[in-house]
C-alpha cells in the first residue's frame, strides 16, 4: 500500500495499535518543555509518585515569561513575581529530574521552536511534542510534531508516549513561481485565508510542490508553524537535501549522519499515495498578505480592500479593528511594529527586515521591537551587524524570547494601538487588552515601520 | 487518580454566539503565569466579564443564573488557537461540564476530555437552534450520546470516541492506562 509521509512516520512510532475502542499509543522521540505549560505536569508526577521516564529525550528552555530586557545590574525585569517563580519552577523541576535545560546561562536558550532545530534535536521522521500549539514548526523537517496540553505533558514525562487517534491527512500543493515580494509568511497566510481557520481541524497537513521544495528551512518552519492557525495540529514537509544541509554539524546531529539521511529520504510520500483531502494552489495567485480581522484566517492581499462581513462575528471583528468594509488596508496608521516570534525570528527573517531598514529611519511615531528567536540567532545577527542596522533605524534590539507575540512577559501594546506583527495570532487582546494586530511578513513589517503606515513591501527596492 | 465521572448533565444553557472563540479569549495569557491549576474560573472570558478597571460587566457570565449553567453553547470552531490547558481548567472551575458547538478545535477538545469537560459537536441545525434560544433547559446524556432539547425539539445524537467516553463515564484519567503499558513501551524502546 502506498503511504504518505505522515503514515510512514506514524507507523514507525506505534507502540500499541489503535482499535475500534482505543486510541493508539505513540512513542515520542523528543519532548520539548518550557516554563508555562509544564509546572502543573510536574506537580501531577509528584502527586502520583512518578518519575520522568526518559529525561534523555526531553529538552527544556525558558521563553514565554522571560524578560527581553536586562537591568543595568544584570538582573532581569520580570513582569511579575509569578513570572519569575514560573521560570524558577522550571529550572528546579528539570534539575530534579536531570533534564537538559537551556536557561539564562545557555548559549542555546531561545524560543522552544527555534532552539530545537538549532540544536539539531529536531530530526526528520521523529515524533515531537511540546505543550505549545506551534510545535507544528518542527514538521518542516519531516517530523510529526504537534502541540499538547499540560495533562499530556505529564503523560509524556511519565511514559514517553501519548494516546492518540490517527488524524486524517491533507495535501496542500503549491506549484509555480512566486511573485516578487511574496515570502513564506505570505504563502501560509494565503493558505489559511483559503481553507479557513478551522479548515485543517482533524487533519495533519503535508505541504507539497516546488514552492516548498525551493524554500529554505527558515521559510519551511514559518509555513509549518502556522498550520495550527488553520486548525491542523501538525504540518509537514518531506525532508530533502535542504533539510540535511541544515542539520549537518549541529549538537544533536545523529553520529551516523549519512545513513540517517538515506533513511530520511525514504520517508517521502509514495507516488500515488492517497490523502483524505487535497488542495491545489497556483503560486502566482499569491500576493503579499496581511490580516485585517481578529483571526489568522481573515487575510487579504495587502493591496486589496476590506471584504464585506459575512456574519456578526466578522462585523465584531471589523469593529474591534476599527476598520470599514470596502476601505483600503494600505495606509492605515500604525503604532508599533514587532519582528520576532517562533514564526519569523530566524536569520532569513532578520536579514530580510534588515535589508529593508538599511540606512533608513523608522517613522517618529512608531515604536519597533526586533526580538531574535534564540541566543544563537542573536549572536549571529550581531556578527553580521544586523543589530546595528535595526538600532540605527531606531528599532529596539532585545534578548531572545516569545515577547510581544503573546505578551506574557509584559511586552505588550496599549489599548487601541495598532501593531503590525510578524507573529502568528491576531486574536482580540492577544498583544494586550484592546490592542489591534495585523499579521505580516518581516519585509512588510519593516517597510511599515519606516512608513509609519501599513506599507506595501514591494515599494522597497530591496525586495526581490 | 480519578476525575469526577460525567454521565448526565441537565442545565440551562449559557450561549456565546461568536464563532472562532479562541483560547486567548477563554483565558488571556496574563493568567498563564501561575504554577497551579485551581481557581482559574474567575478569569475565564475575563475580557467579557471585566471592564478595564476590573469592575464586573453585566455579561451573563457574571450573573447568578449564569453561574448555575453547566452547559456552554458556543459558535463554530470553539477553542481554536493555543494549547493552554488553562482554558478548560478555567471553564470547569467556573462550573461548565459540557461545551456544545458545531465544531471544536482539536487541541482544546483533547484537553477538555482530560478534565471532565465534555465537548459535544452537534449538527448545524440543532446548533443554530441552540444559539437562537439561549437559556433553554438541555440534558446531555453521555450514556446514550444524546442531547435532549426542550419543547418538542427532540433528541439528537452526538459522536465521541469510545475510549474518551469510557474514561468520562468512569471518571478515569489516561495516566493509569498508559502506566499499565509500561512493558510494551519498554519493548518498543529496546527495538
Amino acid at each position: 500500500m502506498r503511504k504518505t509521509l505522515f503514515d510512514k512516520v506514524w507507523l514507525k512510532h506505534v507502540v500499541v495499535p489503535e482499535t475500534e475502542t482505543h486510541p493508539a499509543t505513540i512513542f515520542i522521540d523528543l519532548h520539548l518543555i518550557h516554563e508555562v505549560t509544564s509546572p502543573q505536569a510536574f506537580t501531577l508526577l509528584s502527586n502520583r509518585g512518578l518519575g520522568v521516564r526518559r529525561p534523555d529525550l526531553t529538552l527544556a528552555t525558558i521563553d514565554h515569561s522571560t524578560p527581553t530586557l536586562v537591568n543595568h545590574d544584570g538582573s532581569r525585569p520580570y513582569v511579575s513575581d509569578e513570572a519569575r517563580i514560573q521560570v524558577e519552577t522550571l529550572l528546579k523541576n528539570t534539575k530534579k529530574f536531570g533534564i537538559e535545560t537551556h536557561g539564562w546561562d545557555s548559549e542555546y536558550r531561545g524560543i522552544v521552536h527555534v532552539m530545537g532545530p538549532e540544536l539539531g534535536a529536531t530530526h526528520p521522521g521523529a515524533t515531537i511534542v511540546c505543550g505549545d500549539s506551534h510545535t507544528s514548526t518542527h514538521g518542516a523537517f519531516g517530523a510529526i510534531a504537534f502541540g499538547i496540553g499540560t495533562t499530556q505533558v505529564g503523560h509524556v514525562l511519565a511514559n514517553q508516549c501519548i494516546l492518540m487517534k490517527k488524524p486524517k491527512t491533507m495535501a496542500i500543493n503549491v506549484n509555480g513561481k512566486l511573485n516578487r515580494g511574496v515570502t513564506p509568511k505570505d504563502v501560509i497566510l494565503h493558505i489559511i485565508s483559503l481553507i479557513g481557520i478551522g479548515g485543517g481541524t482533524g487533519y495533519a497537513i503535508e505541504y507539497r510542490g516546488n514552492v516548498f521544495e525551493e524554500m529554505s528551512m527558515d521559510g519551511r518552519m514559518t509555513v509549518c508553524n502556522m498550520s495550527i492557525e488553520a486548525g491542523a495540529r501538525c504540518g509537514m514537509i518531506a525532508p530533502d537535501a535542504v533539510t540535511f544541509e541544515f542539520l549537518k554539524n549541529r549538537k544533536y546531529t545523529p553520529p551516523n549522519y549519512e545513513n540517517s539521511c538515506a533513511e530520511w529520504l525514504s520517508l517521502s510520500t509514495d507516488e500515488g499515495a492517497l490523502f483524505d483531502k487535497e488542495v491545489n494552489i497556483e503560486a502566482d495567485m499569491i500576493k503579499p498578505m496581511v490580516t485585517y480581522g481578529t483571526h489568522p484566517g481573515m487575510g487579504i492581499p495587502i493591496d486589496s480592500f476590506i471584504p464585506k462581513s459575512n456574519n456578526s462575528a466578522e462585523k465584531d471583528s471589523l469593529n474591534y479593528m476599527q476598520i470599514n468594509e470596502g476601505d483600503k488596508i494600505l495606509g492605515i496608521k500604525v503604532d508599533k511594529v514587532f519582528i520576532g516570534s517562533c514564526t519569523n525570528s530566524r536569520m532569513d527573517d532578520l536579514r530580510a527586515a534588515a535589508s529593508v531598514f538599511n540606512k533608513k529611519k523608522i517613522a517618529s511615531h512608531v515604536k519597533a521591537l526586533v526580538v531574535p528567536g534564540s541566543a544563537q540567532i542573536k549572536a549571529l545577527a550581531e556578527k553580521e551587524g544586523l543589530d546595528k542596522i535595526f538600532m540605527d533605524a531606531g528599532a529596539e534590539w532585545r534578548e531572545a524570547g516569545c515577547s510581544m507575540c503573546l505578551g506574557m512577559n509584559g511586552d505588550i501594546g496599549l489599548p487601541g494601538e495598532l501593531i503590525v506583527s510578524t507573529s502568528n495570532r491576531n486574536f482580540m487582546g492577544r498583544q494586550g487588552p484592546g490592542v489591534r494586530t495585523i499579521l505580516a511578513s518581516p519585509e512588510t513589517a519593516a517597510s511599515t515601520a519606516i512608513a509609519g503606515i501599513l506599507e506595501d513591501p514591494r515599494n522597497s527596492k530591496k525586495i526581490k | 487518580m480519578t476525575i469526577e465521572p460525567l454521565k448526565l448533565v441537565s442545565s440551562r444553557t449559557l450561549v456565546l454566539t461568536s464563532s472562532n472563540i479562541d483560547t486567548d479569549q477563554i483565558m488571556p495569557a496574563k493568567f498563564l503565569s501561575m504554577t497551579t491549576q485551581n481557581g482559574l474560573g474567575v478569569h475565564v472570558f475575563s475580557n467579557l466579564r471585566y471592564t478595564d478597571d476590573g469592575t464586573l460587566t453585566n455579561h451573563e457570565l457574571n450573573s447568578v443564573s449564569g453561574k448555575t449553567c453547566k452547559i456552554l453553547v458556543a459558535g463554530d470552531n470553539f477553542g481554536c488557537g493555543s494549547s493552554r490547558e488553562h482554558a478548560p481548567w478555567g471553564l470547569t472551575d467556573y462550573g461548565f461540564r459540557v461545551i456544545i458547538s458545531s465544531s471544536i478545535a482539536d487541541i482544546f477538545k483533547a484537553n477538555a476530555l482530560k478534565n471532565g469537560l465534555l465537548p459535544v459537536t452537534i449538527n448545524i441545525d440543532v446548533h443554530e437552534w441552540l444559539l437562537r434560544n439561549p437559556g433553554v433547559y438541555v440534558t446531555v446524556n453521555l450514556e446514550t450520546c444524546l442531547v435532549e432539547l426542550p419543547s418538542g425539539m427532540g433528541s439528537h445524537s452526538f459522536e465521541i470516541d469510545s475510549f474518551s467516553r469510557y474514561c468520562l463515564l468512569e471518571g478515569l484519567d489516561e495516566m493509569g492506562y498508559l502506566l499499565a503499558q509500561s512493558d510494551q513501551i519498554s519493548e518498543f524502546e529496546d527495538r
